[in-house]
């Protein structure tokens, strides 16, 4: 028998995967907040009724956070044999339990059908969304019910915290993690072993570690289906960075608008207390590290590192001038460090898996997957990981099959409200953190918002500089003052009051606002419009020079009209035109009075007969 | 000390300085509006950005918070410069059109206002600088005023808006407000600020109003000096 308590700790892991094994007949059902909007808890309290009748209790069900393809949610797997069913209604449920679970027949009806060839497809890695997909951190997300620790357990869970007390050094983690090439997934990209190293040097004490889940970008999900669908691999991250850095204490900062991230959070840092994972002497070991949890009121500045510091500390969230680095001065003015949630998350694989399997995965400046979400303008909305240097094309085209209603692709809008937008032309780009820059953009933390082309870009550069603005914590005056002028110029553009000149103003303004401004958000808060210049430049100047919107999105600039030809008079558009602006007899053909037009876009939607134009 | 490479000169400065200082100390004038001697600095209004050189990388950063540095080159005036300095008075002008302050910062920078801004007419003089706000808390300690809103909507007063019970009338805010956009208003024994009226003590030997009485009793309850000591004005002293 060893005594020596590293080695122990180990023991206790290894003791406790063995115990609660690899689970073999389940049902995974999703319920992330998307899935749960579309009703997955009473599919799931269906699903449990009804092996109870069955006298099928001994299977499993496990609710359990995002598996990614919220297009298709309600959505479910069947284990073993890892069936995959969509659109899962309560309905369902007793055919789903009678025959697939009981008998491990198939129900085609609930099969996902390939959109080309209409074939149906029986497993995840069968369908395309999630065949080029590398889905080694939110994979495990289908595996487990994020609020049972023991499923974590089950899927060798805390097994890279055991080897890290058992076997290793805080250098040799620090190392490793520098070998791996991990860089920061919540933006900067700056490589978390330089940060770990930094804290770990630095003179100070305490020492602290932060997990930013912060996420505000609109239309971005990761972080929360991270936190709400795998809780424990970010703490285990967390754990294994503290002792690392000798670090005692932890915070995760999650915002409040996250309350399914809070609650499975809250529990899992509970759960992990009381088996000996966080509090005191960690599985019997010298080691102590404990974490807090503190809940963001939801300014999307408060991503931002400083910020988040003086939000964690109960003062307003402003950055600071960051000259003197967060590995010195961070919180409370204590040696920091702070990273992204994903991060955090990947940070237990490495040490699973050996730097060398990660280091294989991905481009030469950036290493292992990203996860990205996807949404906007695409057919399969949801949240895909892939491997760094995949190409824009695979993920909009493979995974998220297109553009619907075959329309046109325009751009892709990455990074957040701060990021760029990417035209057609450079779809064949790898994405990488250092790619996506070079092209006036950037990863951020992983959002893509797709547009096509009834997207208008002035219009969409319009929207983000408004977010940004009314984002904008107000301290200094090119972010405060600048983001608000481009944002009314944009406006005035939008409205049809753009001037000969207005697009000059705006890249000079850009560059100096960029140049300017105290934090990051100041800093790239230009990017949308500089990039929608870049690319679009005829868009604006179709708007200023000859007052057309060409997407037929600027209400100001566009008109609607009739097309007498196509037109039966059937009257339907005549009773959803809230303002009275369509006439005409039955079965002839019917006009729109312009001045009494809102252009609000119900006629359209409600013409049967493609016979409204936009002009 | 440090030696660096300031617009081509060299200049030594200690250890634990800021830039701001060596700058002005070679004798190149620097604009300012929120770094005040008496203090902490928050680069705020970013009208002291110069660039700097270390190695290959250059980046803009603002003199006033940036420590100095061996081996540093600083461009005080390049183009990216001039352009933030530029871009922030055509903004504050645009801010507060009234300001006569800032009217003869631009002209002494050859600025002129950038007709595409439509001009505000609510924000009075208030660059949002917060000098005001830290000298209430870190000078006078009371923290009688803050900032409150966010971005463009931020602006600075009593929480609520509402007549602040903590201040003590000094006006300290007042001087130190670059612009002149608080107003203080003394009048015989009254004098008027964030919307309340104090009471001034005339001094017991000359019989000038020289001072809030709420403030005396507040140096009175800080220092433990007499208020009878204390109703004495600076010049009878």
């Amino acid at each position: 028998m060893n005594e020596n308590p590293d080695t122990q700790a180990r023991q206790i892991i290894d003791n406790l995967t063995l115990y609660y094994g690899p689970k073999k007949k389940f049902i995974a059902i999703c319920a992330g907040t998307g899935c749960r909007a579309s009703g997955s808890l009473k599919v799931k309290e269906a699903l449990e009724a009804e092996l109870k009748k069955q006298n099928l209790s001994e299977v499993d069900v496990l609710a359990t956070g995002c598996l990614g393809f919220c297009e298709k949610g309600p959505m479910l797997v069947v284990h073993p044999d890892k069936y995959f069913y969509q659109h899962v209604r309560v309905e369902d449920v007793p055919e789903i339990i009678s025959k697939t679970v009981a008998k491990g027949e198939v129900i085609s009806r609930l099969l996902y059908r390939h959109p080309e060839t209409k074939k149906t497809l029986f497993r995840e890695e069968d369908l395309p969304f999630y065949k080029k997909q590398l889905r080694v951190v939110f994979g495990q997300n289908g595996m487990i019910d994020p609020s049972r620790i023991e499923d974590y357990f089950a899927i060798n869970g805390y097994q890279a915290l055991g080897k890290v007390l058992a076997e290793m050094t805080p250098e040799g983690v620090i190392s490793e993690v520098k070998k791996a090439g991990l860089r920061g997934r919540g933006g900067g990209g700056f490589h978390a072993a330089v940060k770990w190293e930094g804290v770990r040097k630095a003179k100070g004490d305490p020492k602290y570690v932060i997990a930013n889940g912060d996420e505000g970008d609109p239309g971005a999900y990761m972080d929360r289906s991270l936190m709400e669908g795998n809780p424990h691999s970010v703490i285990e991250g967390m754990i294994i960075g503290a002792y690392a850095v000798g670090s005692n204490q932890g915070y995760i900062y999650v915002r409040n608008e996250y309350p399914l991230a809070v609650t499975h959070l809250t529990k899992a840092i509970a759960d992990a207390r009381e088996m000996g994972l966080l509090g005191k002497n960690i599985l019997g070991t010298d080691f102590s590290f404990d974490i807090q949890i503190t809940k963001g009121a939801g300014a999307f500045v408060c991503g931002e590192s400083s910020a988040l510091f003086a939000s964690v500390e109960g003062r307003a969230g402003e950055p600071r001038a960051k000259y003197v680095h967060a590995v010195e001065k961070g919180l409370y003015d204590k040696p920091t460090v702070l990273n992204n949630v994903e991060t955090w998350a990947n940070v237990p694989l490495i040490i699973n898996k050996g730097a060398d399997w990660y280091n294989s995965i991905g481009t030469e400046g950036s290493k292992g997957t990203k996860i990205f979400s996807l949404v906007g303008k695409i057919n399969n909305t949801g949240l895909i990981e892939v491997p760094m240097g995949t190409t824009l094309y695979e993920i909009i085209y493979d995974m998220g099959g297109g553009i619907p209603n075959g329309r046109k692709f325009k751009a892709v809008q990455t990074g957040g409200p701060s990021g760029g937008c990417i035209p057609e032309s450079l779809l064949d780009i790898p994405v990488d953190f250092d790619k996506l820059y070079e092209v006036g953009s950037m990863m951020g933390s992983g959002g893509m918002i797709v547009m096509d082309e009834t997207s208008c870009m002035v219009d969409v550069a319009r929207y983000f500089l408004e977010f940004l603005k009314e984002e904008s914590c107000g301290k200094c005056v090119p972010c405060r003052e600048g983001v608000r002028r481009m944002s009314d110029i944009l406006e005035d553009i939008c409205a049809g009051k753009g001037r000969e000149g207005d697009v000059e103003i705006l890249e000079a303004m850009g560059k100096a606002i960029a140049d300017g401004s105290l934090c990051a958000l100041g800093g790239s808060a230009p990017n949308p419009v500089l990039s929608t210049i870049r690319y679009f430049r005829e868009e604006y100047d179709a708007h200023i020079r000859d007052h057309r919107c060409p997407a037929g999105v600027c209400k100001a600039l566009i008109t609607y009209s009739i097309d007498a030809e196509k037109c039966t008079g059937c009257g339907v558009c005549v009773k959803v035109c809230a303002t009275q602006a369509i006439t005409g007899e039955k079965k002839k053909a019917h006009v729109i009075d312009k001045d009494k037009c809102t252009r609000c876009g119900a006629c359209i939607q409600s013409c049967k007969f493609d016979a409204i134009h936009v002009k | 000390m440090v030696n660096m490479m300031i617009d081509g000169k060299k200049v030594s400065a200690p250890k634990g300085t800021m830039l701001l200082e060596s700058i002005r100390g070679a004798g190149v004038s620097i604009p300012t509006l929120c770094a005040h001697e008496a203090i902490s600095r928050s680069g705020a209004c970013r009208l002291c950005v110069v660039e700097i050189k270390k190695g290959n990388r250059t980046r803009i950063v603002t003199s006033c918070l940036y420590g100095v540095e061996e081996g540093l080159i600083v461009d005080t005036k390049s183009e990216r410069v001039l352009n933030v300095r530029r871009l922030v008075m055509e903004l504050l002008l645009a801010r507060c059109p009234e300001s006569d302050v800032l009217q003869k910062m631009a002209r002494d920078m050859g600025v002129v206002p950038q007709p595409r801004y439509t001009v505000d007419t609510d924000k009075g003089k208030c660059i949002l600088c917060r000098s005001c706000v830290r000298v209430c808390e870190e000078v006078v300690g009371v923290s009688a005023i803050g900032l409150f809103s966010r971005g463009s909507y931020k602006e600075v007063g009593t929480p609520y808006q509402e007549k602040s019970d903590v201040c003590i009338g000094c006006g300290a805010c007042a001087y130190v407000c670059p612009t002149g956009h608080i107003e203080m208003i003394s009048t015989g024994d009254k004098r008027k600020i964030w919307g309340r009226t104090f009471k001034m003590q005339a001094c017991s030997k000359c019989g000038k109003f020289f001072a809030p009485v709420d403030q005396l009793k507040f140096i009175g309850k800080k220092t433990g000096t007499s208020m009878e000591e204390l109703c004495v004005c600076t010049e009878c002293r």
